[in-house]
């Protein structure tokens, strides 16, 4: 049981993060729950219908995800706002159809026979994951993606091309959904298409808000509060939606970056020894 | 590629631009030439088209007609990112820093060995020294660097203004387009304008000036377009275009003479 919630608030974790690193260029995805999807279908039907093992299954499925958001977001990206939100909308309704309707995914009855996931395999996702966030944030590539969500055009105009950055942004935050997709149903033995429902990517990216997006500890607070509370707090199971939608009201008006709104700088001049 | 036994090409030449807004004609067939060293200004009544122009330019919008020549390479319809790559550098009227970054960093994201392949520029965390150090330079151009990790939204105005035409330098640009530097800014603040822009003008090969403040065109410029209606009234050197009659009647005129 323990097991359990500690599992689902790694999943959760894992996919707030997707959702953040593609948020750094300033763009909100709601396809996440499809590229968890997709990683998810991939690795398991290569585990139980071909015998490849899990650690291939799992980067394999994940570039999977990662392709697929590039082959969407290649076009895709070039529409801004609201637009955007509604293509990634889209495109969680249409692999979920997808996965309904074709045979070999094993359509609404879902694909069994997965297992492997430990939760330790869990851990060390999120902590190979969390580095490389960790590593993003003091590197270079960090504010060149912030100044892409700040003022893209301006960003452009010091030679940065934005749909490439875009995309990169697009693509790893698919290959962490595609992870956190692949160890999930590969935990749970036995997954179905409604699984992937529009309400996951929707619950993904309040955590993120909740938390915060300005640094990647939000993500992970959010994720973790809004996974574990209504677990602890059995009053609040039946009213785990409304619970949600009131605590992002008062976050929105109270603190609307976050619980943990700080940015940390890429790069420090106070320690730089001058010339 | 440049023919060996030619002269030199101009820093930026620009042949008959023109920009249609629906019914508006905003740029209308414009042609002027910046050769290297010069500082160039480009003045005219509110409306006149100069913001329009260096849109163009720098390629914030694309041309209807007409072409833009950076040091001999047609660059009217590469893509922005492009542009400032070839070597275009520009401030905006109203200024767009990446407010919620530390001054520090809106230089940094303009060194062009990680704008330039952002992928790479993953590897590169740490200290970063070297870039930092490069990005000294400019900073300390424009009298920043007591300023360095301060947010960029909280400079008071004459900084910020400042701080955009260092992270303009810091992509290493062959011109420099510097849209209304003074707009705002008292007398004292122009007058530390002008002496900035004397040391930016070392940096880079050519430099264009849009300014309303006349002071600062007879102290900056080299040459000077007069524009109205988006079509070029009159140029020369600074003198020559202020006694031009037409300037006179639509620009100075306006602002109560000279």
């Amino acid at each position: 049981m323990i097991q359990d919630y500690l599992f689902f608030t790694g999943i959760n974790i894992l996919l707030a993060w997707s959702v953040y690193v593609v948020l750094l260029t300033g763009n909100l995805s709601f396809a996440q729950g499809a590229f968890m999807a997709i990683g998810c279908y991939a690795a398991g039907i290569m585990t139980t219908r071909y015998g490849v093992p899990l650690a291939v299954a799992v980067p394999a499925a994940m570039l999977l995800s990662s392709a697929a958001a590039v082959l969407v977001g290649f076009p895709a990206l070039r529409v801004r706002g609201i637009y955007l939100i509604l293509v990634t909308v889209g495109v969680t309704f249409c692999v979920r159809i997808a996965l309904e309707n074709v045979a070999y995914t094993g359509g609404v009855e879902g694909l069994k026979g997965m297992s492997g996931t430990r939760l330790w395999h869990l851990g060390a996702a999120i902590a190979a994951v969390g580095l490389l966030l960790f590593l993003l944030s003091r590197s270079p590539l960090q504010r060149i993606l912030d100044a892409v969500r700040e003022d893209d055009r301006v960003a452009a105009s010091l030679g940065v091309n934005l749909t490439y950055v875009k995309l990169l942004a697009f693509g790893a935050g698919a290959a962490i959904a595609g992870l956190a997709g692949a160890l999930y149903g590969h935990y749970l033995i036995f997954v179905r298409p409604d699984n992937f429902d529009i309400l996951v990517s929707i619950f993904v990216v309040l955590y993120v808000i909740l938390g915060g997006v300005n640094n990647m500890w939000g993500p992970l607070l959010g994720a973790t509060v809004m996974t574990l509370l209504p677990e602890f707090i059995r009053a609040l199971q039946d009213w785990r939606p409304t619970m949600f939608g009131v605590a992002i009201v008062v976050m929105l008006l109270l603190r609307p970056e976050g619980l943990l709104k700080f940015r940390q700088p890429s790069a420090r001049w106070s320690g730089h020894a001058g010339r | 590629m440049p023919v060996a036994d030619r002269e030199e090409p101009p820093v930026l030449r620009v042949e008959a631009l023109a920009k249609q807004f629906d019914g508006l004609r905003a740029v209308d067939g414009v042609s002027f030439d910046v050769a290297r060293g010069e500082i160039v200004g480009i003045i005219g009544p509110n409306g006149a088209g100069k913001t329009v122009l260096i849109n163009l330019i720098s390629g914030f919008y694309p041309a209807t007609s007409g072409s833009v020549h950076l040091a001999g390479e047609d660059v009217t319809s590469l893509p922005l990112h492009e542009i400032g790559r070839r070597g275009i550098a520009r401030t905006f009227q109203n200024i767009r820093l990446f407010r919620r970054m530390t001054v520090l960093e809106n230089v940094l994201i303009a060194d062009q060995r990680h704008a330039r392949r952002p992928a790479r520029a993953f590897f590169a965390f740490g200290r970063q020294r070297t870039e930092i150090a490069r990005a000294a330079r400019y900073l300390e151009l424009m009298g920043l660097a007591a300023r360095a990790d301060r947010l960029a939204g909280t400079l008071p105005y004459g900084e910020a203004r400042r701080l955009e035409i260092a992270r303009a330098l810091a992509t290493e640009p062959k011109l420099l387009m510097l849209d209304e530097p003074a707009a705002g800014m008292n007398e004292e603040e122009t007058a530390e304008l002008v002496q900035d822009v004397r040391r930016a003008r070392a940096a880079v090969d050519a430099i264009v000036l849009i300014e309303h403040d006349m002071s600062l065109i007879q102290a900056l410029s080299d040459r000077v377009v007069a524009m109205d209606y988006g079509r070029v009234m009159a140029a020369g050197t600074p003198a020559e275009v202020l006694a031009d009659p037409n300037v006179q009647r639509a620009y100075l005129g306006e602002e109560g003479g000279p």
